[in-house]
């Protein structure tokens, strides 16, 4: 091959990507240069870097799709609207720290990067078309936030969990690998459309059933589903509060977004093959999220089976693997975003001078001394326990309607069961905030908390009430799959 | 003659090697890290192999790539481990239990 004939590939559909690459360049080089105290003017620069980025992805127009890079990199209507999701998610999670991390003094310019640089890797993950940009992506993401979670470096906890997550982070990565490498060895094919036409021209022999398997295994501990699950309440449990919060909201949407786009996008010939592997873990999820969740006391380790659960009922969503089912995914991942990070604010808000509470007996009271705060947070949970009319309850009816419309009745019969059993201890939030004795007041919120919670309070009891246009937006994103 | 199954053979079983020592492991959070490298060679000996099989360059390709993140990976894990170590004092496997799961 001569010179000549290599082209620049088309750059401009990953703008975003590039946005937040060039921008995180100059805030390192920024820190670097500036030292200690330049934790202030990073985590603004990476807040600025994010929004430029997201009205990037929002300025692109929704329904045209593009790919480019050689065919490995593609944008499409359901790559902006989970770009959207994940880039919310990081803005909200540099909000959510900076407050904490300068009274604990370990505001470092570090974190604010490492979140830009997470974001750069879960974008990759949602617009990966084929499986090496799937997997860089995936590494890029993983290994920002294996840092993250040991941020608190002094903190045996904190390292603790960083190590745990890297562990086994880096075991599922391996995992996800060894699938793809026999998905590319028995289909002769990386990119996605490549596996499809070759799926649909030969015989699925067992070595792509076993490729599929393991890249499933991958997949489900990305987000964190049963049976591959058990790091999740303690990273959750160990990691600084502000990073928790992170790791419940924009991951999750990046690995959605990847477990869609290799499900539906590269295996839709052997659908009858993966179904069972969702189902199974869609059932697994949401029955161990909503009985292992009763007996937690910590409220950091009862969010992190709430996410379990969670996860399990978007999976019905993708399990019924029909255009409607995206919908659903997508929907109900734009839900959960909002409920967990304004349940995160409210969390990251209990604290006196220089203690931070995380139990659920803290919040007793919490009515009286802070009518707002426990308004607010009795919306996330009746919202997280799918009672309408807030948003949860839109999002679990998409992903259910999805399920009964692919036949899967029983599998929306056992959701909607395990989401009767998970609303308990929902409920028992909300019973300990308005019925029990009152503790002494907290501090005020911190702004960033403030805006967090106020922005996420409005979206879960507006889309309650309007669902509809993020219910189309969903839908466009989804027929761009199909 | 030595053939393609002959090198799947050889990776599925450094494959299972290092995914059972880490499961098995109770001793040194290093031979985690080791394992995980196994893994991570078995993936690569799988893609080039399938590569030479296939006639198809992106298979070697996608295995530079994964030297690559296995290198950032080895690094950004014994990172941690040091950290870690400052804290707790050892890196045995059964020290890994202030919270329990």
């Amino acid at each position: 091959m001569n010179a000549a004939q290599i082209v620049m590939p088309a750059l401009g559909p990953a703008l975003p990507e590039l946005i937040l690459t060039v921008g995180v360049l100059v805030l390192i080089l920024y820190g670097a240069f500036k030292g200690e105290r330049s934790a202030e003017g990073v985590t603004v620069g990476a807040l600025i870097v994010l929004i430029v980025a997201l009205f990037a992805v929002a300025s692109q127009p929704l329904s045209a799709k593009i790919t480019t890079l050689n065919g490995s990199f593609i944008v499409d209507g359901f790559a902006r609207v989970m770009k959207a999701l994940v880039l919310l998610g990081s803005i909200a999670a540099l909000l959510l720290a900076r407050d904490l991390f300068e009274r604990e003094r370990i505001a470092r310019f570090e974190y604010p990067i490492l979140i830009v640089l997470s974001s750069i890797g879960m974008l990759i993950m949602v617009s990966a078309n084929d499986l090496i940009g799937l997997y860089l992506g995936l590494e890029l993401q993983s290994l920002a936030a294996y840092v993250i979670a040991s941020f608190h470096r002094d903190d045996v906890r904190s390292t603790e969990a960083g190590l745990k997550y890297f562990v086994l982070g880096a075991l599922s990565s391996g995992m996800l690998l060894y699938g793809a490498s026999l998905v590319y060895g028995f289909t002769g094919h990386v990119s996605f459309p490549g596996i499809v036409t070759a799926l649909r021209e030969t015989q699925v022999g067992l070595g792509v059933v076993l490729g599929i398997v393991f890249v499933a295994a991958g997949v489900a501990f990305k987000l964190a589903a049963v049976p591959f699950h058990m790091w999740t309440p303690d990273v959750y449990e160990g990691a600084p509060t502000p990073v928790t919060a992170f790791f419940a909201s924009a991951p999750k949407m990046a690995a959605m977004a990847m477990a869609v786009r290799v499900f539906v996008g590269a295996f839709p010939g052997v659908i009858d093959e993966w179904r069972q592997i969702i189902v199974f873990v869609a059932i697994a999820s949401m029955a161990l999220g909503s009985f292992a969740a009763i007996g937690q006391r910590n409220i950091k380790r009862l969010m992190a089976y709430s996410s379990i659960a969670n996860v399990g009922y978007a999976l019905i969503g993708l399990a019924a693997g029909t255009q409607e089912g995206v919908r659903g995914v997508v929907v109900y991942m734009a839900v959960y975003l909002a409920m967990t990070l304004g349940a995160f604010a409210v969390i990251l808000g209990l604290r006196r001078g220089n203690r931070m509470f995380d139990t659920i007996d803290d919040l007793s009271g919490l009515s009286r001394t802070h009518p707002w705060l426990a308004f607010c947070l009795a919306a996330m949970m009746f919202s997280l326990a799918g009672i309408p009319p807030l948003a949860g309850f839109f999002a679990k009816f998409y992903v259910f309607a999805a399920a009964i419309q692919a036949g899967l009745v029983a599998l929306a019969v056992i959701g909607v069961v395990t989401s009767v059993i998970g609303s308990y201890y929902y409920l028992r939030i909300v019973k300990v905030m308005y019925f029990d004795e009152a503790q002494p007041a907290y501090e005020p919120l911190a702004p960033g908390l403030r805006i967090v919670l106020a922005v996420s309070s409005v979206v879960v009891i507006l889309l309650g009430i309007v669902p509809a246009p993020l219910v189309s937006i969903a839908g466009t994103a989804a027929r761009s799959l199909f | 003659m030595i053939g393609l199954s002959h090198y799947l053979t050889v990776a599925a079983i450094l494959f299972t090697l290092g995914v059972l020592g880490i499961f098995i492991n109770r001793k040194n959070v290093i031979v985690i890290l080791m394992c995980v490298e196994l893994i991570l060679l078995a993936v690569n000996i799988n893609l080039v192999a399938f590569s030479t099989h296939l006639g198809d360059i992106v298979g070697q390709v996608f295995a530079l790539f994964v030297l690559t993140v296995a290198a950032a990976e080895a690094a950004i894990g014994l990172a941690i481990l040091v950290v870690f170590f400052r804290n707790r004092g050892s890196i045995a496997v059964e020290d890994v239990s202030m919270m329990k799961g």
